[in-house]
């Protein structure tokens, strides 16, 4: 049985990854927050989620703070994201499948540029 | 729910929202008696009996309780679908523990689904729960504490990418190492 990834290798991630970027720690660049009431988890709420941190991972994104939050009365809208990134204001965008969550991560958190047709009316 | 995993997302959610700072997940299967039990227990604020009730019958949860009102009764018939059942112990100050139980050849049940997944988003959603899981199939065990991690880490946030690559793989690796072992049975007994 292949051994788990040990605390060992955290201690070592964690020594390269403050030598690397030990300048520009976090300043909260973006804050993603993902609902996960009863129908967006049904909606697929934890995909999109799963998704969004595949992005952070793969892109090597510093400073996005990516939390749950419960149901937010939007059933017919689920899975919903709302994206802050800076000052700006908030953004809520709805069903978020796990390929838009991919968008939004790409045109919005990292291009800045707001995803108009995923957002939700109101 | 497609899957026991999203269920168990669904009842951590509960946790959260009931003010819990620890949550403790177990996950067990017992292919000897063909049970699979899932058990939920956090340190929240509990419910009396009245909210204990209402939580669980889908009937009389309103649309403004639904938020602890949904998904427990959805469990519940899942769980009874397959010679199963489901118990929730709860006071208030006391936290709440919720303990589901399936047949688990019972040709309804779901499938246990992407259990790292839930772990991994809970962990990293809210980092200020201290969360553990148990997973156990027969003898092979793989328990997961997130204390000493977040111990190492310190003020470095867990969305940080090298720190969602580690909990993401450990998880992973931790949970199929598990189901592993049951379909390769010499490995279970060591
Ligand atoms: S659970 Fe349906 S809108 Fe929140």
């Amino acid at each position: 049985m292949p051994v788990v990834k040990s605390l060992e290798d955290l201690k070592r991630l964690k020594e390269e990854a403050l030598a690397k970027r030990m300048a520009r720690t976090t300043t909260g660049r973006a804050q993603i927050t993902v609902a996960m009431g009863t129908c967006g988890i049904a909606a697929g709420a934890r995909d999109t989620m799963k998704a969004i941190l595949e992005v952070i991972e793969q892109e090597n994104l510093t400073g996005v703070v990516v939390t749950q939050t419960g149901c937010i009365g939007l059933c017919e809208w689920e899975p919903i994201v709302q994206v802050v990134v800076g000052d700006e204001p908030k953004v809520t965008y709805g069903k978020v499948s796990p390929e838009r969550a991919r968008q939004i991560m790409r045109e919005h958190v990292q291009g800045g540029r707001v995803v108009s047709e995923f957002l939700v009316p109101g | 729910m497609r899957e026991l995993a999203l269920h168990v997302l669904d009842i951590a959610e509960n946790s959260v929202e009931a003010g819990a700072t620890q949550v403790q997940i177990t996950v067990e299967e017992n292919t000897r008696d063909d049970r699979l039990k899932i058990v939920v227990e956090d340190n929240g604020r509990g419910m009396d009996e009245q909210l204990l009730a209402r939580v669980t019958d889908p009937f009389v949860t309103t649309r403004t309780t639904r938020k602890v009102g949904l998904g427990i009764p959805l469990l519940k018939a899942a769980a009874e679908a397959c010679n199963g059942s489901l118990w929730i112990t709860s006071a208030p100050g006391q936290g709440t523990r919720l303990e589901a139980e399936f047949q688990r050849s019972h040709i309804d049940r779901m499938p246990l689904g992407d259990l790292a997944g839930t772990l991994f988003t809970l962990v990293i959603a809210y980092p200020n729960v201290h969360w553990i899981l148990r997973y156990r199939i027969d003898h092979a065990e793989f328990i997961f504490d997130d204390e000493p991690i977040k111990k190492e880490l310190q003020d470095i946030p867990l969305t940080e990418p090298f720190v969602l690559a580690f909990i993401r793989e450990y998880l992973q690796r931790g949970i199929s190492n598990v189901q592993e072992a049951l379909a390769s049975p010499e490995l279970a007994h060591t």
